[in-house]
């Protein structure tokens, strides 16, 4: 579980970009990110992976302080986390299977012929096929998603970090990446958080949704909870679109 | 103050380089990975360049011996004199700057600007380290690159003398065994292996810091060149004052 405590960020202006964010993010579950661009998120998500040092606050891993820790220390909870970039961020000279036996190649002492074996059974279970020799500029923006969640999850990591997992792809393979993401989140038990503004993410996979606006937390649900809520600026954002309006009218009558 | 912060930065940079190691097994590989990139892949332009710029120097020198009274074996100690002091280690260093130091600020820039810095800090691994590290132990064999610079870019101004007709063989290499000092070599290694440690360094800092996207890797690779050249002739000349006056 991840616990932040009154976070608050700013870079030296007097303009704080986060405005003192308290809420906690569950293990084995999919904890979401929402907002507008310019609210805070990836500021927020880049605090929580220990990438930007809070203002003020404090952000609590199971337990453990991420300020109070040693710098050594810090650099062990990090080797615990798993993360997914917007653009993958996989290593271009190395194949699909360099770049996902990179965590164990640097932070475990198997053999190289384990570190095949287990690179081996992640790529079976995100679906990756015939891709391990070829090179990320080889293949498609979904199949490299796919290698990133690989080499996120090969060294089984505690928290597993996703930011936009399904931008740039198409509905269909955004859906697919969503429900690997949540599948492995319950399979492995980590505490995922995903940063989004994909609403069909938010409808399929989102069992806790945090909304960010201006730099504060303005509301917190699940997929459930978010089409009954009263909160306009959630029902703005979220139900943007005419479709989502609609949806959103269906289930409340369902629900009546 | 802006150029003071930048100067700061750079030796943060250089303290960061040197803590938290990355396992030593990995970095074996990185360091054999850029000596490969590094020095290996720079020895074709090194060698071609260094035998006809010495070849240019022998008949440079020969055109400009007008008065007879002056030896032929002159064309071989200016050669000498010039190619050890001079061209090689400095004029080289110029060139790698633009050839290994516009590869070092591009790839380390796109690594930064595709997000693959922030993966591997991330995953809780010292991208200084990883990055930079076997960069500038890879340039510690810069020397040897200088060292064939020098051998070659004699032989070029021998194969222009003789073959040229400006002198023969025997007063080639009277002059470039007349008045031999030693220690001018010394000179030599010693700001090869200066311009080794910036060479290494400059353009990983330009790299490393760099914020924008793929126009901006450009024009970094370019602003490396030009202070990582600056760097070069204002140590060359700091050296110089030191070693030589």
């Amino acid at each position: 579980m991840i616990e932040v405590k009154e976070l608050k960020k700013g870079f030296g202006g007097d303009e704080l970009v986060l405005k003192g964010i308290s809420t906690k993010f569950e293990k084995g579950k999919t904890n979401l990110i929402i907002g507008q661009s310019g609210s805070g998120k990836t500021v927020f998500l880049k605090c929580l992976l220990g990438l930007f040092r809070p203002t003020e606050g404090k952000i609590v891993y199971d337990g453990e302080a991420y300020s109070e820790l040693s710098s050594e220390k810090q650099r062990t909870l990090r080797e615990q986390m798993g993360m997914v970039f917007q653009g993958s961020a996989l290593f271009d000279s190395m194949t699909v299977e360099e770049n996902i036996m990179f965590p164990l190649k640097m932070f475990t002492k198997q053999r190289k012929a384990e570190r095949r074996e287990r690179a081996n059974e992640v790529i079976k279970r995100v679906n990756l096929i015939n891709a391990n020799n070829k090179l990320p500029s080889e293949i498609s923006g979904g199949m490299q998603k796919r290698v990133a969640i690989a080499r996120a999850i090969v060294n089984n990591p505690k928290y597993l970090f996703c930011d936009e997992p399904n931008s740039g792809l198409d509905p269909r393979t955004a859906t697919l990446i969503d429900n690997l993401v949540q599948e492995i989140t319950h399979e492995y038990d980590i505490t995922t958080i995903i940063n989004t503004h994909d609403m069909n993410s938010v409808m399929e996979i989102g069992e806790k949704i945090v909304f960010l606006q201006k730099g504060r937390l303005a509301w917190e649900g699940s997929k459930e909870t978010i089409f009954r809520t009263d909160n306009e600026d959630v029902t703005n954002f979220v139900y943007s679109s005419d479709l989502f309006k609609k949806v959103r009218e269906a289930v409340i009558k369902e629900h009546q | 103050m802006g150029y003071l912060k930048e100067i700061g930065a750079y030796f943060m940079m250089i303290k960061g380089v040197f803590i938290k190691p990355t396992k030593t097994s990995v970095l074996r590989n990185l360091i054999l990975k850029e000596i490969d990139d590094l020095i290996i892949g720079s020895l074709g332009i090194v060698c071609f360049i260094s035998f006809f710029v010495g070849g240019v120097v022998a008949i440079q020198t020969a055109l400009n011996m007008d008065n007879p009274i002056l030896p032929k074996s002159l064309i071989g100690f200016a050669s000498r004199q010039s190619i050890i002091l001079e061209f090689a280690p400095t004029f080289i260093s110029i060139i790698m700057a633009g050839k290994v130091g516009s590869f070092i600020t591009s790839s380390i820039g796109t690594m930064r600007v595709t997000e693959q810095i922030d993966a591997l800090e991330v995953m809780g691994i010292n991208s200084l380290n990883y990055l930079v590290f076997p960069k500038i132990v890879a340039m510690l064999f810069y020397p040897f690159v200088i060292a064939i610079a020098m051998f070659l870019g004699i032989l070029g101004g021998y194969a222009a003398a003789v073959f040229g007709g400006f002198a023969t063989g025997d007063q080639f290499i009277q002059g470039l065994q007349e008045d031999f000092v030693p220690f001018q070599l010394v000179y030599a290694f010693i700001k090869t292996f200066i311009f080794a440690l910036l060479l290494a360094t400059i353009p990983s800092y330009f790299g490393y810091y760099m914020k924008g996207g793929a126009l901006e890797v450009g024009k970094a690779s370019t602003t490396s060149f030009v202070w990582t050249s600056v760097f070069i002739i204002l140590s060359n000349y700091l050296v110089t004052q030191l070693l030589l006056s």
